[in-house]
């Protein structure tokens, strides 16, 4: 339960006096203030707000913001977000992980309070590195990182955390970058979600594995290279300016996605699928394109949200205290039980 | 007792009687002792319970690692443990037979299903030849018969299956015991009615069978061992009673806890045997403020737990040793970030899966030293059933009280074992209602300016503008910012060890004998029902021997020291290799000396009194010398 968009703030009523310490040039700065200037837009409240993190580079994140704030234990922070949202199911919880936090040692975490469905975002910073250990590969780094654990390049093949995070069976999956301007309206659509909304945010570590989403991210050649998403709207990419030239749609024989020649004014004509973002299934082939041949699928991928954990809970105990008093001496005194009386008992030694 | 009963006419009824029922994981004998217990209790008997139940859910039929018993002692006068040596065995099955036999007393009682003596069930309990053939059997008296043919015959007017007609047994057993020590069928009559409320005809088939054997009793007390023996009600305190189960007391001391902290529970858990018990107790009590909460795992179930405190909820959770294990990173969290938090832990045989069904003691370790880094936490222990209601009260005052985590040790035979329980009056609970900061507690809010007992204010996130940040790096005085400063983390963890060490706990007091004396018995948990009783007869012989149990292990008593070291002996038996021990050792210098069992077995009462005799020389006026310990406990030169 969200509170409803009613406080007035502004992006300096977010920021805390505590020195950022992250390494100048981090995408993780760019990610802060992202946050920092949609949080106002929402009209959230700072005391009924709640970052709850892991630990990594990404999880010093709530002691920049002026709000609630749990900077847990490694991979935990769904675990321990869960306990809170249960407890006080009005608190506005974001949680902020990374790539090596939310997937490697808080894989199972991050399973559970996805199809639990707790209400929350989750943020994932992925920046296909262990950041805060100096540099080690990561379970979303490419084969082929070197990095001082694999120093002639990994060889495991890396998770890609939307497709986990659907698998799991999240009803919000979304995707952004630090940098990109429409981050801000993939976590309004996130905080919009009721139930666990999680975001992929691709973040540039520039210490220890640099400009890595360059090949999407770089702005130049960027509209041929993302495909923003949004609901009711035709999946066209290429340059907006020249009105799209490239457009996604399914394969009926192999049900794979393919490239076709497209414009915002042929594109029905040419196949190209209208994102609707409660489609599981396309969801799920967009997830899993490889970019290269394709474009890298941003924005809302999925939304269809369904009952939260939180309300569950609440209605199974009620349903489970229903018609039952709360009266600790009956209770104490239940079962088969007998009275002994004053003058009784037949003592023997 | 059955020699006794066999030989003398019954005017001197023994003051406590042993019965064990013996027999296959699938014969029912968990409920046959649970409900024999119900209506001991009922006829004012005092009591302790031993399940002994195998590991496997269905181990193989027949077989030795099947077997499942159920022990109760009860008698006119207090009853401290579910007894040493059994004077009655009723074996189901040849495995219950085997399995069990060594533990009876000379001259005790077997009762024997014949009709199970099978030659394949021979087979399955490694017998070459029938027991009843041979002369295995002449130490005691022996009462074999039919009792599966007895109970098929009983029941057959309810039309019931084969199988169905032989689950019977265990009611038919059930009523040859009551008839022996004279108790009444109603309340078991009407057991079994509710309990089979959809099924009628099971209900009668049931009834039939306990009746049939309470009849059979009747029959044959004309010839034979078989004697009817009536146990008077023991002296007791006027009052209403029960019986609990440690796991029950557990769960209701928790609920009364929270509700004397004035707070909503939430509980997290993962299951794991003997702990899952006290989930399930809560999972039910959900009109008291319960949040139940089963986790993906140990570690889910803590931080869960910590989460809710956070949020202003008591967080408890609860395990046994491998899941301790798996939380002890996130105690860690919760001793830095200072929210109260309860950690059961209901230990059993370990290290690793170790023995799941089995007792132990061998948790105190890790409960005093199994963290990271300077992670001081009080912990309380209980010694039975009735006691760990108060002491789960006491882990709930502390953790509020001090914003610290607490953890409860309690183990596998205390969970399992049931005692008659004098229903206490919530009326006459001390309530200890927990505070929430509401306002900046200085000119800036000071997360971690610590009250005059140390503890750090309590503020619930969605408070109005006391936004702060907490975590598990070192925080700065005060502000609670992070902070590495080499002065900061001194103060730190000074005031982290010294809130724990100056947390009240109640002084030491003797559980029997005085100050000062030849010898001091020491324990801890659930060894209380045998030292009790050990000493108590080693002092009915003359000896300077005194018992003291501790039930604050951290922090432990502040008398605690002096009376040691008036002793000149001090000698602590544990379920464990001499962990309380070392503990005391370290903490007062003093020359404790250990008495170990690790057979996942409760110590029995003679093991103690030898052990108080080794040091007496068995002669009770001896001067006494130096404790003598048990072979294994000290290391020598060999090993
Ligand atoms: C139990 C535990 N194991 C290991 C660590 C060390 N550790 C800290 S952060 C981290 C990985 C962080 O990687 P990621 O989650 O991707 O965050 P990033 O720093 O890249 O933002 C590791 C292994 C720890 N703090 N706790
Ligand atoms: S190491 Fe990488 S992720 Fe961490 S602060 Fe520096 S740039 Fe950012
Ligand atoms: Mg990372």
């Amino acid at each position: 339960m969200n509170a409803p968009a009613k406080f007035e703030t502004t992006l300096k009523d977010w920021e805390t006096d505590q020195e950022v310490r992250w390494c100048p040039g981090c995408g993780d700065y760019a990610i802060l203030k992202a946050v920092q200037r949609t949080l106002p837009q929402l009209g959230a409240d700072p005391s009924n707000t709640c970052f709850i993190s892991g630990i990594g580079c990404s999880s010093r994140f709530p002691y920049y913001m002026e709000t609630y704030g749990f900077h847990t234990i490694h991979g935990r922070a769904p675990a321990v977000a869960t306990g809170v949202k249960l407890a006080n199911p009005d608190l506005d919880i974001w949680l902020v992980t990374g790539d090596g936090d939310g997937l490697s040692i808080g894989g199972n975490h991050m399973m559970h309070v996805l199809r639990r469905n707790v209400n929350m975002q989750i943020m994932l910073f992925n920046n296909e590195i262990y950041g805060l250990t100096k540099g080690q590969s990561s379970p979303t780094s490419r084969e082929g990182t070197k990095s001082p654990s694999t120093p002639i390049g990994s060889f495991d093949h890396p998770a890609n955390p939307c497709a986990f995070a659907l698998g799991a069976g999240a009803r919000f999956v979304g995707r952004g970058f630090d940098v990109s301007k429409n981050l801000p309206d993939v976590l309004k659509a996130a905080h919009a979600h009721q139930g666990a909304a999680f975001i992929e945010i691709f973040q540039n570590c520039i210490v220890y594995n640099k400009d890595v989403f360059n090949d999407f991210a770089a702005p130049k050649g960027a509209g041929d290279r993302q495909l923003w998403l949004e609901n009711g709207k035709p999946m066209l990419f290429g340059d907006p300016k020249a009105g799209f030239d490239k457009g996604i749609a399914l394969d009926r024989d192999t049900l794979t996605l393919k490239v076709v020649e497209a414009t915002e004014e042929n594109w029905e004509e040419a196949g190209v699928l209208v994102h609707d973002q409660t489609d599981r299934t396309i969801a799920h082939l967009l997830i899993e394109m490889p970019f290269g041949p394709f474009p890298m699928a941003l924005g809302v991928l999925y939304d269809d949200p369904r009952p939260t954990f939180e309300t569950a809970v609440i209605e199974e105990r009620a349903k489970s205290a229903a018609g039952k008093e709360a009266n600790l001496a009956k209770l104490l005194g239940k079962g088969q039980t007998w009275t002994v009386e004053p003058s009784e008992g037949h003592p023997t030694d | 007792m059955a020699t006794q009963a066999k030989d003398t006419p019954q005017d001197t009824a023994p003051d406590s009687v042993v019965v064990r029922f013996a027999g296959d994981s699938g014969d029912g004998m968990q409920l046959t002792g649970g409900q024999f217990t119900l209506s001991t209790a009922l006829a004012g008997n005092d009591l302790a319970t031993f399940p002994d139940f195998p590991a496997e859910i269905r181990a193989p039929q027949g077989t030795l690692f099947g077997v499942s018993a159920f022990q109760i002692n009860f008698g006119s006068r207090e009853i401290n443990t579910a007894g040493d040596a059994p004077d009655v065995l009723v074996a189901m099955n040849p495995a219950g037979l085997k399995v069990n036999l060594d533990a009876l007393k000379p001259g005790g009682l077997i009762i024997i299903d014949t009709g199970e003596f099978t030659k394949r069930n021979l087979d399955k309990a490694k017998y070459d030849v029938s027991p009843l053939e041979d002369d295995s059997l002449a130490k005691w008296d022996v009462l074999a018969f039919d009792i599966s043919a007895l109970t098929v015959e009983a029941v057959k007017p309810f039309g019931l299956g084969n199988k169905d007609a032989l689950r019977c047994k265990n009611m038919w057993t059930l009523g040859l015991a009551l008839w022996m020590f004279d108790r009444e069928r109603g309340p078991l009559e009407d057991w079994l009615k509710n309990k089979f409320k959809n099924k009628p005809e099971i209900a009668d088939a049931n009834i039939a069978a306990l009746n049939a054997g309470h009849a059979y009793g009747e029959t044959a007390e004309l010839s034979g061992p078989l004697q009817k023996l009536h146990i008077d009600p023991v002296e007791a305190e006027p009052g209403l009673y029960r019986t609990i189960t440690g796991a029950e007391a557990i769960s209701l001391g928790l609920v009364a806890g929270a509700q004397l902290a004035e707070l909503p529970m939430f509980f997290g858990g993962y299951p794991i045997t003997p702990a899952s018990a006290i989930l399930h107790h809560l999972a039910r009590l959900k009109e008291f403020g319960v949040t139940t909460f089963q986790a993906e795992d140990e570690i889910a179930a803590i931080c869960a737990a910590i989460g809710a405190s956070y949020a202003g909820q008591l967080g408890i959770t609860s395990s046994s040793g491998p899941g301790i294990a798996l939380k002890g990173e996130a105690m860690g969290l919760a001793i830095m970030t200072e929210l109260p938090l309860v950690i059961v832990n209901s230990q059993r045989g370990g290290p690793s899966t170790g023995l799941p069904t089995k007792t132990e003691q061998s948790d105190l370790y890790q409960a005093m030293y199994g963290r990271n880094g300077d992670a001081p936490m009080p912990i309380v222990s209980a010694c039975s059933p009735g006691d760990a209601f108060e002491v789960a009260i006491e882990a709930c005052r502390i953790a509020t009280q001090y914003m610290t985590p607490v953890m409860l040790l309690t183990d596998g035979y205390i969970a399992n074992a049931a005692e008659p329980w004098k229903v206490p009056d919530p009326d006459t609970f001390e309530p200890f209602p927990a505070k929430f900061l509401t306002e900046k507690n200085g000119e800036e809010l000071l997360p971690y300016k610590r009250d005059s007992k140390g503890a750090r204010p309590w503020i619930k996130p969605g408070t109005p503008d006391l936004m702060h940040r907490i975590g598990g790096i070192e925080k700065a005085v005060d502000t609670g910012h992070i902070d590495y400063a080499p002065d900061n983390h001194q103060a730190m963890t000074d005031a982290r060890v010294n809130k724990v060490l100056n947390v009240e706990v109640p002084d030491q007091e003797i559980a029997a004998g005085e100050a000062g004396g030849k010898l001091v018995v020491v324990g801890w948990g659930s060894t209380y029902g045998p030292i009790r009783r050990a000493v108590d007869n080693s002092r009915a012989k003359g000896m300077d021997v005194s018992h003291i149990h501790v039930r604050h292990i951290w922090p432990l008593p502040k008398n605690l020291g002096d009376l040691l070291n008036s002793y000149d002996n001090v000698l602590v038996p544990e379920m464990n290799t001499g962990q309380f021990k070392t503990v005391l050792r370290d903490q007062f210098l003093v020359d404790a000396k250990p008495l170990t069992k690790t057979s996942g077995q409760p110590f029995s009462i003679v093991e103690m009194e030898e052990a108080i005799d080794k040091y007496f020389d068995g002669i009770p006026d001896n001067e006494g010398g130096q404790v003598e310990v048990n072979d294994t406990q000290l290391p020598s030169s060999e090993q």
